[in-house]
């Protein structure tokens, strides 16, 4: 047994006895790790669950539409009262206008702020302007929405005066503005990780900055951009706001981006802003829509980490 | 002899020397136009706007007519959203991430794990909408109610906040933890009282980020099927109500011109929100964030 010291406490041979021999803790630290992997599979039930969902009520919206209809069909009149149509194709078209549009923007812009961030600025000028462009990506997408609808449509059709109020151009643009920082920021860091001996090789060869930076840099953080660039646009396809706002609501099979469209997402958001009742074709319409979004994304996401991956350049 | 021509190598670098002059020039004006696009936007919204942000634009509910509608429903619908998200995301987030981070060994289900949470963070938001209307609206019967957009918020930001706990978890050094054990402590006194006493800074700072997301979100809502005029506040957490987002969509989808301006204040109230909740985060990464 060890004595207790002159002040009367516990030794600290006794306290960790005492804490040793405690039942409680033992039992705390074995069911403790347990309890966290059922939390850590709630995020993988939640994969499961969108999943699941998705294909179940697609497979129900199969027995009423035809598959073969709904994938290469190029008329979607789901509300029509005698003849409902659903070809998905011009939706995904209407999708397309908005991305391609929102990459003519993002891409340019984009990848030549990411050059001046890491190539030309100065740290002091970098310290400003990624803040802000940090602030520009956490803009909720419903003030872009409100945006493109009030001042980049109405800008536009002073240039444009066949413009509609809805079209693609205007949300196509905005998408661009909206991913732009993301195009940015994950370019810039692609390209501040290519080492800096690099670069003072090209320069002591007689380079100028901007032949290091087009003809050194960029190649050696290429596999970087493009998936961020891939991500990027992964996210102008699952974007409902803007399109929601600025986009209109008339499916398409054309491409012309003066007119009103419509996307998925923005399909998904007229049905569920609408009274479609449960266990209408209309209702399960927007699952087999929202399954098809879902393959796209996952898809683009899928390819940016295998470029990131595969073409990565190791130094 | 003379092996280098003076002049041609500086006829040759001039031309070169110029063009990188004018595509430095270029890439600024390419990062200009970012920073000019944001004040722009702020300043249409702002001059909009501020004319009716008025006391009373705070205490009306939703109304047909521009002059008398209010942001009082949704303001304090965005604040109960907000009571169900904050505490489920963070235990959910945090939880996953200690796992991640101090248990997890390295296998399959655990890689599994990992890459599952990347994967999540590409889903866009409208499929999360469509998963809590089957899953929460329906199949558990929780209507459009507070709970039911809470959960399906917290499962839409939950990668973030995921990220954001394994990075502060992972800055505390590993020094401090041995010297935990060193004194006896087992690993869950470890992880309670020295790991994430150290890691709560930056797991605030990224799960306040992560909920200034969730309070902007729209389309999730709206698939839910929220509804946008309500003249009433909720009551408990299985009560309707409508969000703040919700309110500026209904408002700026109005043919009225008016309404756009009652949407514009609807916005800078939506922005006065997130900026307050990022300032938090900013204050709390200053002010306790260690550095070892």
């Amino acid at each position: 047994m060890a004595q207790k010291d002159v002040t009367g406490q516990p030794s600290v041979q006794e306290l960790i006895a005492k804490s040793n021999s405690k039942k409680q803790k033992k039992v705390i630290e074995k069911l403790i790790p347990f309890i966290l992997l059922l939390i850590a599979s709630v995020s993988v039930l939640t994969t499961i669950g969108i999943v699941f969902t998705l294909i179940v009520e697609t497979v129900i919206f199969f027995t009423k539409v035809p598959v073969l209809e709904f994938l290469f069909g190029t008329e979607w009149f789901p509300f029509a009262n005698t003849e409902q149509q659903f070809g998905i194709l011009p939706l995904v078209v209407g999708t397309l206008k908005v991305t391609v549009i929102a990459a003519i923007v993002a891409v340019p812009f984009g990848i030549a702020s990411a050059i001046f961030l890491s190539e030309y600025a100065s740290e002091n000028l970098r310290r400003v302007i990624k803040p802000i462009l940090e602030v520009l990506a956490g803009i909720p997408t419903i003030v872009y929405g409100f945006f493109a609808l009030t001042f980049v449509t109405p800008l536009l059709q002073q240039f444009i005066p066949d413009l509609k109020i809805f079209n693609a151009l205007s949300p196509g643009i905005v998408v661009g503005i909206m991913i732009l920082p993301m195009i940015a920021s994950l370019s810039e860091d692609a390209m501040t990780s290519v080492p800096n001996s690099i670069r003072e090789g090209a320069l002591a060869m007689g380079s100028t900055k901007l032949e290091v930076a087009l003809k050194v840099v960029l190649p050696a953080a290429l596999s970087g951009i493009v998936a961020s660039v891939v991500l990027a646009l992964s996210r102008a396809i699952g974007e409902t706001m803007i399109v929601s706002l600025a986009g209109g609501s008339t499916p398409k099979f054309d491409w012309d981006v003066t007119d009103s469209i419509q996307t998925m997402t923005a399909y998904i958001v007229q049905v569920s802003s609408g009274d479609a009742g449960y266990g209408t074709t209309i209702y399960y319409s927007i699952y087999s829509v929202g399954f098809t979004l879902f393959l796209f994304t996952l898809l683009m996401n899928y390819l940016a980490h295998v470029i990131s991956k595969k073409y990565r350049e190791e130094y | 002899m003379k092996y280098i021509d003076h002049n041609s190598v500086v006829k040759r670098m001039n031309s070169r020397l110029i063009v990188n002059r004018i595509l430095k020039t270029l890439f600024f004006l390419a990062t200009l136009f970012a920073l000019l696009t944001i004040a722009v936007l702020f300043y249409r919204i702002i001059t909009q706007g501020v004319g009716y942000l008025t006391p009373e634009f705070f205490q009306n509910f939703g109304s047909r007519f521009p002059a008398k509608a209010g942001v009082k429903a949704a303001l304090v619908g965005s604040i109960w959203l907000m009571c169900v998200v904050a505490p489920v995301s963070l235990i959910l987030g945090v939880g996953t991430a200690i796992y991640l981070e101090e248990y997890a060994k390295k296998n399959k289900l655990n890689d599994f794990i990992r890459m599952n949470i990347s994967n999540l963070s590409g889903v866009p938001s409208v499929v999360f909408g469509l998963l809590g209307l089957t899953i929460f609206v329906r199949a558990l019967s929780l209507g459009n109610s507070i709970l039911a957009a809470g959960f399906t918020m917290s499962l839409l930001i939950l990668p973030v906040i995921i990220v954001a706990a394994q990075e502060a978890i992972r800055a505390v050094p590993k020094e401090v933890r041995e010297a935990s054990y060193g004194m006896g402590a087992t690993k869950w006194q470890t992880i309670t009282k020295v790991v994430l006493p150290s890691a709560i800074p930056g797991i605030l700072t990224g799960a306040i980020l992560a909920l200034s997301r969730a309070i902007g979100e729209t389309a999730p809502l709206i698939v839910i099927g929220v509804p946008v005029i309500i003249q009433f506040l909720p009551e408990n957490l299985l009560s309707q109500f409508t969000a703040l987002p919700m309110q500026i969509y209904d408002w700026a989808k109005r043919p009225q011109l008016e309404f756009q301006n009652v949407a514009a204040a609807g916005i800078l109230v939506l922005m006065m929100f997130l900026i307050i909740m990022n300032s938090i985060a900013v204050f709390i990464r200053n002010k306790f964030q260690k550095r070892y």
